[in-house]
């Protein structure tokens, strides 16, 4: 009788080690460049200065405490958080937009995951050695060569984690003063906890979990499989020259040309396995399309130098559309914009990040707000005049002093009181509040419903903007 | 091929097979997740250690966090990690971050106050949080008081006074308006005579007939409305008494009456049943020398004082 329980089975799911041959080619070029790239803008840009009269000279910097965030000559404040929203937005637009054009070019390419993954592969390789030299010193038992050059790899990862961090922070505070204040041990507490938390995370994610993150982890990979359509462009292997009419078979003596393997019914496979060897996630893109999948194309330069050695055409594995690849003539791959979708992201990419330039670039040199005062709508005085009040907030967004003049029509000239607040003067990133009161005889009032309140700049005429504000009466209370 | 291969194959099962054919697969977690469980243990024990955990006796273990604040009574107190400590904490940070705007308030005139643009900022903030939680339980949260019970603070009519001065002396001691019962002294035609005089002054429908007598009356010593009112009825802001040629109501609710009838009955009602409500209480115990400053300096701009 049979109990279930003849043969334990783990509990857990081990993680069987990946360990990835490194190659040449286009793919490979892309994948270096772009990871030079957004490593010189990462690592470099908080060192980066530029010169201002009132906040460090650093060209990007995220003043929390000072609320306000400087990106070179722009100065965002929380306020803004509308473009923040645009950002976001475009972000995801761009996203659905690519995924239905080229499959996952973000993960493969772009997302700090695969590079930092790459890096750490890349440190790995140098120490190490290439594929063979790394699986052999994996099985090999723990003596003074592999302590050696294991313990290197790590300490070398989580240096690089720790200078991940570190560069992360420095966005948040003047760099130079807070390397200094860091290794001294007056950097803020949250520099220290922001600092470790992104080290162990980094040192985790790119040096012990690697594809884990992709697989498990990742919401992201899992649902740009729903933006894939038939005719989006994806890494896949031509099956159908591959495997022949009897399969892969590897470049023996009698099927090493192309005449002789089609002779026989052998696909053009030579079963070499290198495509499987590169990948970084350790998949067999052979198998098909897979949510494992990346998509960053290193198997397409491992097949291509292959089938190059063997004098075969190159895009055995090639981005192409499962439409194309099932074809009865299939065509060369080519991207399918047209369609109702990709036009519809292509679209609304467009005009968010059209409305997100005009936005900042039409910003203006101050922020306005004229609130009525509610609690009460209006005041009967003594002579029975009706007396409405507003609260004016005036932000100022420029970059030095700014005094604002507080004007009115629409109503008799003498009728706006500013109080002891004629004009007022306002710091740079610093908000001031001006109590304005209106004050009209009761057939004046009865008439009137709105009013134009100025804000004008002092010595910018052309800045004026006016706000229509209501003026509440008795009489209204009835309608 | 290497390792790699493994990671590619088809779902495992149990191995075990049920009425010849029933298999159940095996999905098993990845090792991380167990991993990442034994770190939440870790963090538990930490956490325990840090803050207050277990139930102990009749009371509990406080954990190595303490708050130390100082409570209303001024008195130091350290206390194992509580919301409640906590809160008190924020509020001594809070007291402790607004201490040198209200030194500056103390040490500032009130001219000076109503005219610097920060200290209004914070005059505007400041005076409105302690308004609200002391003034607007009455005067309402703007100000404007209500009709036959509190004054309304943001118009132009001040009974004992607009000027920083007088705000200040109103909340610090405190006031209490008095008006006798005229109902006891004075018969139905005269207070209704009385009522239309008083109606007459501020241009509201009345009988000139019975104004007229009103206006003797209001004078005679009789009814000696004039002691207090004024032989002007424009009020005396010595003893806070109304005036009553002007638009603004505060004890006879005249703008709620759409009728000239009712308006002069509201007047009515107030001269025949008199007044012994107008209590505001003395704030000298209660609040600070300089929260008091900050709220003269609010109320008299709530209503652009004199």
């Amino acid at each position: 009788m049979q109990t279930g329980l003849e043969e334990q089975l783990g509990l857990y799911q081990k993680r069987i080690p990946i360990f990835t041959r490194s190659v040449k080619g286009r793919f490979r070029r892309f994948k270096t460049t772009v990871l030079v790239l957004a490593y010189a803008i990462y690592f470099l840009l908080p060192w980066l200065p530029w010169s201002r009269l009132d906040a460090p000279s650093q060209a990007v910097l995220f003043d929390l405490p000072g609320r306000r965030f400087l990106i070179f000559g722009l100065t965002v404040y929380p306020q803004d958080v509308v473009w923040l929203a645009l950002l976001l937005f475009i972000a995801a637009i761009l996203l659905f937009f690519v995924t239905g054009l080229v499959g996952r070019a973000f993960c493969g390419y772009f997302c700090f995951q695969t590079l930092w993954t790459d890096f750490f592969i890349w440190i790995e390789h140098k120490i190490q050695g290439e594929r063979p030299a790394r699986v052999r010193l994996y099985r090999q038992p723990w003596n003074r060569e592999k302590l050696l050059k294991v313990g290197g790899t790590h300490v070398l990862w989580v240096l690089a984690s720790f200078w991940t961090g570190m560069t992360f922070v420095a966005y948040y505070a003047y760099a130079p003063q807070l390397v200094l204040d860091f290794f001294t041990g007056q950097a803020a507490a949250a520099a220290y906890i922001t600092v470790s938390i992104l080290t162990i995370s980094t040192y985790a994610a790119a040096g012990l979990m690697r594809e884990q993150i992709c697989t498990y982890v990742c919401p992201y990979g899992r649902f740009q499989s729903v933006m894939y359509e038939p005719e989006t462009l994806a890494v896949h292997y031509d099956a159908r020259r591959g495997e022949g009419a009897h399969g892969r078979a590897s470049a023996r003596a009698g099927q090493r040309t192309l005449d002789e393997r089609h002779e026989k019914g052998l696909g053009d496979c030579v079963d070499c396995g290198l495509c499987v060897q590169v990948c970084p996630t350790g998949i067999d893109i052979r198998d098909g399309l897979q949510y494992k999948c990346i998509s960053c194309g290193l198997c397409i330069d491992a097949c291509n130098t292959i089938m190059d050695s063997f004098g075969f055409p190159q895009g055995l594995i090639r981005y192409d559309s499962e439409q194309n690849l099932a074809a009865p003539e299939p065509t060369a791959p080519r991207v399918e914009w047209k369609r109702l979708k990709t036009i519809g992201y292509g679209a609304a990419l467009i005009l968010m990040s059209a409305y997100l330039a005009y936005s900042i670039g039409t910003r203006g040199s101050y922020d306005r707000a004229v609130n009525q005062i509610r609690q009460p709508l209006y005041v009967v005085l003594s002579n029975g005049d009706i007396r409405n009040r507003y609260q004016v907030r005036i932000t100022n967004k420029a970059a030095r002093d700014q005094t604002y003049e507080i004007s009115a029509s629409g109503i008799p000239a003498g009728a706006l009181d500013l109080g002891n607040f004629r004009e007022i003067t306002i710091k740079p990133g610093h908000s001031g509040l001006v109590q304005a009161s209106v004050r009209l005889t009761p057939e004046l009032a009865e008439h009137t419903h709105h009013f134009e309140l100025i804000i004008t700049p002092k010595g910018k005429p052309a800045e004026a903007r006016s706000e229509n504000v209501r003026f509440d009466g008795p009489k209204e209370e009835h309608d | 091929m290497s390792e790699q291969k493994l990671q590619s194959q088809t779902v495992q099962t149990t191995g075990h097979a049920w009425d010849g054919d029933l298999q159940e697969y095996n999905n098993p977690l990845p090792v991380w997740w167990v991993y990442t469980f034994y770190v939440t243990v870790v963090f538990a024990l930490v956490y325990w250690t840090i803050y207050p955990s277990w139930p102990f006796g009749k009371g509990w273990i406080g954990g190595l966090s303490n708050i130390t604040y100082v409570n209303s009574d001024g008195e130091t107190k350290t206390h194992s990690w509580n919301t409640r400590a906590l809160l008190m904490e924020d509020m001594n940070q809070a007291a402790a971050a607004q201490k040198p705007y209200f030194d500056k308030v103390a040490a500032m005139s009130y001219a000076q106050v109503a005219k610097d643009p920060d200290m209004n900022g914070f005059i505007l903030s400041a005076g409105k949080a302690l308004f609200s939680d002391n003034c607007a339980p009455c005067h309402q949260a703007g100000g404007q008081g209500v009709v036959g019970f509190f004054p309304n603070l943001t118009d132009d009519d001040w009974l004992y006074g607009g000027s920083f001065d007088k705000i200040h002396e109103t909340i610090t001691g405190g006031r209490h308006g008095y008006m006798p019962t005229f109902s006891e002294v004075l018969s139905p035609e005269q207070i209704d005579e009385l009522a239309n005089y008083v109606a007459s002054l501020s241009g509201i429908g009345h009988d000139a007939t019975k104004a007229a007598a009103g206006n003797v009356l209001f004078h005679s010593e009789t009814a000696a409305c004039y002691y207090c009112h004024g032989a002007d009825a424009k009020g005396r802001k010595e003893i806070g008494s109304a005036n009553l040629t002007d638009n603004i109501w505060l004890w006879a609710n005249v703008p709620a009456a759409s009728s000239a009838e009712g308006k002069v009955a509201a007047i009515r009602s107030v001269i025949a049943s008199g007044l012994n409500k107008g209590v505001m209480p003395a704030w000298a115990g209660r609040l600070s020398p300089e929260q008091i400053k900050v709220l003269t300096v609010y109320v008299h701009e709530l209503g652009g004082g004199q």
